[in-house]
């Protein structure tokens, strides 16, 4: 499913990545702690998180993430915004908690 | 190939900087995905543990025609129990830096399950070099 499919699917809004809405998303992730998300996501995983600093696009680069969602209506730092135009990761958010977030995301992606 | 990175104790805003330049260089070569996914968690952990514990470090990097090898040289504090800080969920990190999502005690770990062969040489007070060596095969 692409990422703009999933977007309109859940109302989200697009921080940065405008024109990266046709990621391809395989799977998603739910983790705060970067190691973990080091350690365990997957390539073309959505990652679901309330961390907005900058060091979350590095992680997602590094993992080939399809884009990082922002839970509870929380804002990309200008850092981030910054660094996730220049290594192409779409940022998006949503005002859900990450429970219901992940919730309605694996209904939509299974 | 021959790379060195300098990186700076408590300054986040470069952490990841060489593991994303290794990753590029890795792909330029055409290496096999899985293995620079690897070198990637490997290399990741490594750089930000110099960068959430120790003062100041190198990272060298060694891309030969059978695998990687990446060692990791600080100043730092040194690890006082090695055993107790390769233990998954064991962290000495500051509040700051797990406020951020770091030190949740994986990375060691991480490291460990990623890499063909891993040391760590380590001095109380003086420092901590980390040797991690991936095959390409």
């Amino acid at each position: 499913m692409t990422l703009r499919e999933i977007k309109e699917s859940l109302n989200l809004k697009v921080y940065s990545g405008e024109n990266l809405l046709e990621n391809e998303v395989t799977g998603g992730y739910a983790s705060d702690l970067l190691s973990d998300v080091m350690g365990h996501a997957s390539e073309g995983d959505l990652w679901i998180t309330l961390q907005t600093h900058k060091n979350v696009v590095g992680v997602a680069s590094l993992k080939d993430l399809s884009a990082i969602i922002l839970v509870k209506g929380f804002t990309p730092d200008k850092e981030t915004l910054d660094m996730a135009g220049n290594e192409n990761i779409p940022v998006l958010g949503t005002d859900m908690e990450t429970f219901e977030f992940c919730g309605v995301l694996y209904n939509l992606l299974k | 190939m021959h790379f060195e990175y300098k990186v700076e104790g408590g300054d986040f805003t470069l952490a990841g900087y060489a593991s994303s330049q290794i990753k590029k260089t890795l792909k330029q070569l055409g290496a096999d995905p899985a293995v620079i996914k690897r070198v990637v968690v490997a290399l990741y952990e490594a750089e930000v543990n110099i960068v959430a514990h120790a003062y100041r470090g190198v990272i060298y990097a060694d891309i030969q025609p059978g695998g990687i090898i990446l060692r990791l040289v600080d100043e730092g504090p040194g690890i006082p129990d090695v055993e107790m800080a390769m233990t998954k969920g064991f962290s000495t990190a500051s509040p700051q830096v797990r406020e951020m999502g770091f030190g949740a005690g994986m990375g060691l770990p991480n490291i460990s399950e990623n890499a063909d062969s891993f040391s760590i040489e380590t001095e109380v007070n003086k420092g901590t070099t980390l040797t991690i060596e991936i095959n390409f095969k």
